[in-house]
């Protein structure tokens, strides 16, 4: 298929891998990458057996599913629970383990919850249940943003009186911020996600070569574009110039999509939010503004999630993978108590988690 | 989630167009962006076209993977 056989081409891949290796310094390299598709394809392609050993490549917090956390999907349970309820939901999330059920748990007893694979179905949906609240979970970074503000406001045009959002919206560049502050982590790089920065483009990442002197690279998602994303942050840590460059120029350009942002800032309101194993980061959730009040789940259901302190998942080490902390095989419960049938954690859970990445492609 | 593909556009009708890579075919909305065409390559997500695609930069990119030196 076009723009995706052409980025295969083994040709090409050798000559850029001979390329890394000749650059590669002898010391160890801390790459992060933060989109659950980097993480799949760098699994699924085992780009890591064309590395040099001194490059390690870590998989962050870019799943969305991953770092909701678990007060956001226990509000999600108690949601399903309520009378005449329909949950809307992308498909990963149903199986999240929240404290003590899940919304796949909820289903098999009875609650409407339905797979969306657009928000915008919502639309159909809520329209042809006039008598049911209808409630969509919205989870994602920058790149599902616009999608589902452009259905809210057209919600809004249709005077649509039974649709709902429960919002975990996050912004990739604030997690950027706080992982590039972890003194643990040390990172020497980042890959910065290609379909967040096609909304976003390349501007929102220079404080972090600025503040942080973090290299910086958006890339692609396919072999190729992932491996020369990793040669052009090697090119500016070779050089000590950090820099924000665009590997991904098909797709991203310096502004982004205007349009998206736009409508982005039209619908919501930036405020600190919960990511899932990093805890409270600032100014890193959007939430709905107030012209949008009635289509807010957590305004109009005023919802509590009544068992936020408890913490089953107690070897669950996501929090810690998410971070870059750990590997998902140092967590002793993967593969082995962990796997994409049994999942106990949200890593698991998720095609772009990085437990599941590795336990398939391991 | 966030996988997001290339896709060739087929048929443009108002807010909607008809799309296809491979055998897959889809409905998507273009709202979030303005003036495309018939034969133009977008990046799908969600059901939605997030940004085109540009044929130029996909060339350059690939003839700089040729040229690493």
């Amino acid at each position: 298929m076009k723009y995706i056989d052409e980025f295969r081409n083994k040709t090409l891949i050798k000559k850029t891998t001979d390329e890394i290796m000749r650059i590669a310094p002898k010391d160890n390299i801390r790459i992060m990458e933060v989109c659950g598709t980097h993480t799949q394809n760098f699994c699924r392609f085992a780009l890591g057996s064309l590395l040099p050993s001194s490059i390690r490549f870590i998989a962050g917090p870019g799943c969305p599913v991953c770092v909701s956390d678990q007060n956001y999907i226990d509000k999600a349970i108690t949601l399903a629970k309520l009378k005449d309820t329909i949950i809307l939901s992308f498909g990963d999330m149903l199986r999240v383990p929240g404290s003590v059920s899940s919304l796949e748990k909820q289903r098999a007893e009875g609650a409407d919850v339905r797979i969306l694979y657009s928000c915008w179905d919502a639309i159909k949906i809520a329209r042809a249940n006039p008598k049911k609240k209808v409630i969509f979970l919205a989870v994602g970074f920058e790149t599902t943003a616009p999608t589902i503000a452009l259905t809210i406001l057209a919600g809004k045009k249709e005077n649509l009186q039974n649709l709902y959002f429960l919002s975990s919206l996050k912004l990739i560049p604030a997690a950027m911020r706080y992982l590039a502050q972890d003194k643990k982590l040390n990172l020497d790089a980042f890959l910065c996600p290609g379909h967040v920065s096609s909304v976003i483009g390349t501007k929102p990442y220079e404080f972090i070569p600025r503040s942080y002197k973090i290299s910086c690279c958006v890339a692609g998602f396919e072999p190729l574009d992932i491996l020369e994303g990793i040669y052009l942050v090697l090119r500016q840590i070779k050089l000590k110039k950090p820099a924000v460059v665009n590997q991904y120029t098909r797709a991203v350009t310096k502004d982004g999509n205007p349009k998206a942002r736009k409508i982005i800032s039209q619908v919501f309101k930036i405020e600190d939010a919960c990511w899932r194993g990093l805890g409270k980061i600032p100014q890193s959730g959007l939430n709905l503004k107030d012209a949008f009040i009635k289509f807010d789940a957590d305004k109009v259901f005023k919802i509590k999630p009544a068992i936020s302190n408890l913490r089953p998942l107690s070897r669950c080490r996501c929090g810690d993978i998410l971070k870059g902390l750990i590997s998902p095989q140092d967590c002793p419960l993967f593969a082995r108590l962990c796997r994409p049938d049994t999942p106990v954690g949200p890593c698991m859970v998720s095609n772009e988690g990085a437990c599941n990445a590795y336990y398939r492609y391991r | 989630m966030c996988l997001a593909i290339p896709m060739k556009i087929k048929i443009i009708r108002g807010e909607f167009a008809q799309v296809e890579a491979g055998r897959l075919k889809r409905q998507i909305n273009i709202q979030l962006l303005s003036s495309l065409k018939k034969g133009d390559y977008v990046i799908v997500h969600a059901g939605f076209a997030i940004k085109k695609l540009d044929p130029e930069q996909a060339k350059e990119t690939l003839r700089m993977f040729d040229e690493i030196h």
